[in-house]
């Protein structure tokens, strides 16, 4: 880890966000086509088409809590079954809405699977956090160095640890601040957090984006060189 | 000199990504597209850009991103 005091000051330019252009439909493949064509009917193969979607979207759903189980050790397993039935029947309603949506970029079913994936990770979540507590107040937080390092190490631990404490007090508005330091310092989901704060996802994560600019922004004026820490795959 | 991955990890997630990026509806919208490209072996980042910026700053669309590649990994294995 290195970090570097540079004598001339880059300002990093504002990261904006990617407003992606609307996709024209793609051809569906055959199967998808298929699953279109029997949801949008007006006869009795519709009911089946239904059924079918939802046993796969209940399938999703499963999937995903079976991909949780280890992290949810006090649900049981009636509660869990439940879980699953309310995001498959969720996930089909969304599914049922948007089906003009459906843009062919991937097979139906694959579209389709996101939607259950989705209701489920959000129900699992909020699960998860029932009953516990959100420190929500800007002032409850604060970063402190590793204990395992050396004295140098933790000497420039402390020294950016500090720095990027002081931008959070300094730079950022009440709301960015309880936003980034719910989301990033003390792992709340954002759609936890966007349900207590009667807020949604998307607008939630905008102002942790705009939160992340301006620290960086402000460490960048300081001096600070930023580009070990910015989180790459 | 030592490296606390844990302080890395901490600094990445309070600084971002530092990349443009799609926010979560977008990448709610592209994420099938995305990850049928990535199992088909193209490049998918170039198909749809700003999406791994965004998971890599939104933890909530990185779990949805790979429940999705596992599902559809473990259908076509």
């Amino acid at each position: 880890m290195t970090v570097m005091h540079t004598a001339s000051v880059e300002v990093m330019e504002p990261v904006p966000v990617i407003e992606p252009p609307v996709a024209a439909p793609a051809p569906a493949d055959v199967e998808s086509a298929e699953w279109l064509r029997a949801l949008r009917a007006d006869d009795g193969s519709r009911d089946a088409a239904i059924a079918r979607l939802h046993a796969l979207l209940l399938r999703a759903a499963r999937f995903e809590i079976a991909r949780r189980r280890a992290s949810l050790p006090h649900l049981r397993g009636n509660e869990l079954d439940d879980i699953a039935t309310e995001a498959a029947d969720d996930a089909l309603m969304s599914v049922l809405r948007r089906l003009d949506d459906f843009r062919g970029a991937s097979r139906f079913t694959t579209w389709a699977y996101k939607f259950a994936l989705l209701e489920a990770a959000v129900k699992l979540r909020k699960r998860a956090w029932q009953g516990r507590e959100i420190p929500l107040e800007p002032d409850r937080w604060a970063i402190q160095p590793s204990r395992a390092l050396g004295p140098a190490a933790a000497s420039e631990q402390t020294e950016v640890m500090g720095a990027v404490s002081e931008a959070i007090a300094a730079a950022l508005t009440p709301h960015q601040r309880t936003v980034l330091v719910a989301v990033a310092l003390n792992g709340v989901p954002i759609d936890v957090l966007a349900e207590r704060l009667n807020s949604n996802r998307g607008a939630l994560y905008k102002t942790l984006h705009d939160a992340r600019r301006k620290l960086r922004e402000h460490l960048r004026e300081r001096g600070f060189a930023l580009d070990n820490y910015l989180e790459e795959e | 000199m030592t490296k606390d991955f844990e302080i890395d990890r901490t600094l990445g997630l309070l600084l971002g990504p530092g990349a443009p990026e799609v926010g979560c509806d977008a990448c709610f919208e592209q994420l099938d597209g995305y990850v049928e490209l990535e199992l088909a072996g193209a490049d998918a980042d170039a198909a749809f850009p700003g999406f791994r910026a965004h998971l890599v700053g939104c933890p909530a669309c990185r779990e949805e991103h790979d429940s999705l590649f596992a599902l559809i990994s473990s259908e076509r294995r």
